[in-house]
């Protein structure tokens, strides 16, 4: 799958009531599909920021942003191709961590510049916070220690910089 | 009135609607509405109370495609909001002005599956240009405003407006506030800024596509009418000599008895229409959508053709077909600024030589007219025939409203139009029993316009009701029944497709008696079978003006509507009325 599929679009909407559902109900009624979703507040109280990913493959972007803008309570969109943006995504996850692979794990994340949030004699609960891609990698190469439970934000991203 | 004065959220709304310029609301009381109706008492409203909360929609709907202005309609919570989303989403798909007030339960209340609560907003997000929940009586005067604005700039739309009982209910601390004319200044919608002005390089290269285009078609959608563009548009095909085509929502935006006008496309429309487009080299798409049922299969569709598609709509653009110059803008602008550039590329004598086209059209025009075979004695009425007699029998600006199936393609292909906004329909829903309600709402609002319904049994069935809101109203429409005791595009398409297997079509000959029907409405009834009947029963229609009234015409059912270009085909195998057939295989 060509990483160049996914596209980011920042939207900047109003922050009132319904705008989540109004933006959901639009990808759902026009068939578009959204790979991730992240929802929060602004700099400013007035307006939230949804950022999602679409691939580019699945829906007509220009039609995904054009029906966007037909919306009343967005109020920016931001298109962002992968070349364009820096993107980031956070993960929480509990590892398994008993005596005897405890060390290995914690090797691992010592290379991979995760963080260790918690922990006791069975399990370490981390985060690691990188771009999509890596962030599957890394859960790869937790999976052999047995993940208890893990939750991923979706992507944010800003636009690069010259 | 000034600003500052103490009222409760209820006269404000009503207050609003005055100060929006409202004169007609179609509403329908309930129990979360109550206080909103109460100060209408005392307001220069004119509220007409309709039998179902669809008819109250619909005939917004009527009156704001002949008047131009926006419909309004009110209703109360749950059912009363349920039952007005299919006229909702007709506005919708048809671009209809429209603001429809809904009541709802105390705002505390929302959430509790209160007595007659619905998600209201929820429900008709999908189906309007935008929706409001009002939380706090001091924004009414704001939030009227903003629907209003949202209704009727841009691409027009509906919007609804649902008000909580507390903030309206005078009972209610919670419904105190003080009045201020809303204007533009008070608006908060900063992400609404619809753009009208065309782009002047993109008007230009159009221009350029025009004059070198050999066989270009004008293809007009129901956007000029929304533009007010229909004398721009004049202008311009009398400018560059390019034939017309009409569609279902647009016709009437330029004059059937025009030389230049090739009258309607698609599944219904004529030979010449539907063949022009299909071997045309430029399209000029003005405020058309690019809808299937004027495509046919898409990529069969006009395959020689570019593009130029102007739309208000921006999402328009490219959504269907591929343009090879889009412009966003209103049309009337963007028609005034390809004139303005046709000037400076030297006028219409720069224009390539089109005289070969001009005739391959016309002779198209003679050979493949509009036809049908006229009744034998002791048979049926032919519909076409009724049409015919009903054009001929009123003056050229009569309002014609029609409901959805056979009887609004013989209207839209028999009727000729030749005034804008004298053609009412539901081209994009399809939504059976429309022309009623809606042929009401446009007499509201024209009351010195002549307002016909041309209406189907089936349809006629599914709103005949609102003739009682008529006739108590005193709103005389007339209704021009084409009763075949059919669902007759419905037996078409089986009869045609489904090898004649009629699958729940027969509504049953004798019942209902709409002659009586009609009676116990209050409307003056007649029921014509003969021919020679059919003129004088539409000159005794005519006569009569103190109530509405119902010919029944009774129809031949084996009558299809042609030409039709079958589901799924290219609209190159567009089928005639068979007494052409054979010439059109020739033509092959």
């Amino acid at each position: 799958m060509s990483a160049d599929r996914f596209h980011t679009i920042v939207t900047t909407v109003e922050n009132k009531p319904g705008v989540l559902a109004r933006v959901a109900g639009l990808f759902s009624r026009r068939g578009f599909n959204i790979e991730s979703l992240a929802v929060a507040p602004s700099d400013d109280d007035n307006f939230s920021r949804i950022t999602f990913t679409v691939d580019v493959e699945s829906a007509p972007l220009e039609q995904v942003v054009k029906q966007l803008n037909k919306l009343i309570n967005v109020v920016d969109i931001r298109e962002l191709a992968p070349a364009d943006a820096v993107s980031r995504e956070l993960m929480l996850v509990t590892v398994s961590a008993d005596a005897e692979h405890r060390k290995e794990l914690m090797e691992l994340i010592e290379d991979w510049r995760a963080y260790v949030l918690a922990e006791n004699s069975e399990q370490i609960m981390l985060s690691f916070s990188a771009r999509t891609e890596r962030l599957d990698e890394f859960e790869e190469r937790l999976r052999p220690f047995g993940i208890a439970e893990l939750q991923r934000t979706g992507r944010v991203a800003l636009p690069s910089l010259d | 009135m000034s600003d500052n004065q103490q009222m409760s959220g209820g006269e404000a709304l009503v207050k609003s609607l005055e100060h929006e310029g409202v004169d007609v609301v179609f509403g329908y009381p309930g129990g979360a509405i109550l206080p909103v109706y109460d100060p209408i008492i005392d307001s220069s409203l004119r509220h007409i109370l309709v039998r179902h909360e669809q008819g109250a929609g619909h005939m917004a709907e009527g009156y704001a495609h002949a008047t131009g202005e926006p419909g309004v309609a009110m209703v109360t919570s749950g059912p009363g909001a349920t039952n007005i989303v299919t006229p909702l989403a007709d506005a919708f798909l048809d671009s209809v002005p429209m603001v429809c007030i809904t009541g709802q339960v105390p705002y505390a209340a929302i959430g509790t599956d209160a007595f007659q609560e619905c998600d209201t907003t929820g429900i008709t997000m999908a189906v309007t240009k935008h929706n409001f929940l009002v939380s706090e009586a001091q924004d009414i005067p704001r939030i009227i405003h903003e629907a209003f604005h949202i209704a009727t700039t841009g691409r027009p739309g509906p919007v609804l407006v649902d008000i909580p009982k507390d903030i309206v209910d005078p009972t209610n601390p919670r419904s105190d506030m003080n009045w201020y004319n809303a204007t533009d200044a008070d608006m908060q919608l900063p992400g609404y800024h619809p753009e009208t002005e065309g782009d002047r390089e993109l008007i230009r290269q159009a221009a350029e596509m025009i004059r070198d285009a050999e066989r270009p078609v004008l293809y007009v959608g129901g956007g000029i009418l929304k533009a007010r563009a229909a004398a721009a548009l004049m202008e311009l095909a009398e400018m560059v000599q390019i034939p017309v085509v009409t569609t279902l929502m647009a016709r009437g935006a330029f004059p059937d008895s025009h030389d230049l006008c090739l009258g309607m496309p698609g599944m219904h429309g004529n030979y010449t229409a539907v063949t022009a487009m299909q071997q045309s080299d430029l399209l000029i798409s003005l405020g058309a959508r690019f809808d299937d049922r004027v495509t046919g299969k898409l990529d069969g569709f006009a395959p020689t053709a570019k593009i130029i598609h102007v739309d208000i709509d921006p999402a328009e653009l490219g959504k269907v077909r591929q343009y090879n110059v889009g412009i966003q803008g209103d049309c009337r602008l963007v028609i005034e600024g390809i004139i303005t550039a046709m000037r400076e590329l030297g006028g219409t004598e720069v224009q390539v030589d089109r005289s070969a086209w001009r005739s391959t059209v016309s002779g198209w025009q003679e050979k493949f007219p509009l036809t049908y075979e006229q009744s034998a004695p002791g048979e049926k009425l032919k519909p076409q025939y009724v049409i015919e007699e009903l054009r001929d029998g009123n003056p050229s600006d009569t309002i014609v409203a029609s409901g959805v199936g056979q009887h609004q393609m013989y209207t839209s292909q028999w009727w000729k139009f030749d005034h804008p906004y004298t053609w009412i329909n539901s081209g994009g829903l399809g939504t059976m029993g429309f022309s009623i309600p809606a042929a009401i709402g446009a007499k509201a609002g024209m009351p010195d316009k002549r307002v016909w319904a041309v209406d189907g049994d089936g349809c006629f069935q599914m709103t005949a009701q609102e003739l009682v809101t008529a006739s108590v109203e005193n709103i005389p429409i007339k209704v021009a029944l084409l009763n075949n005791s059919y669902l007759g595009m419905v037996r078409q398409w089986q009869e045609m497709f489904y090898e004649e297997r009629y699958s729940e079509v027969y509504l049953q000959e004798r019942v209902p008696d709409y002659i009586k029907w009609a009676e116990a409405m209050g409307c003056a009834a007649i029921r014509v079978e003969a021919p020679e009947e059919v003129a004088p029963a539409i000159e005794k229609a005519n006569e009569i003006n103190d109530r509405p009234v119902v010919v029944e015409f009774v129809t031949d059912a084996r009558e299809n509507v042609f030409p039709m270009v079958p589901a799924g085909a290219t609209n190159s195998e567009l089928v005639v009325d068979p007494s052409q057939q054979a010439l059109l295989e020739g033509e092959s």
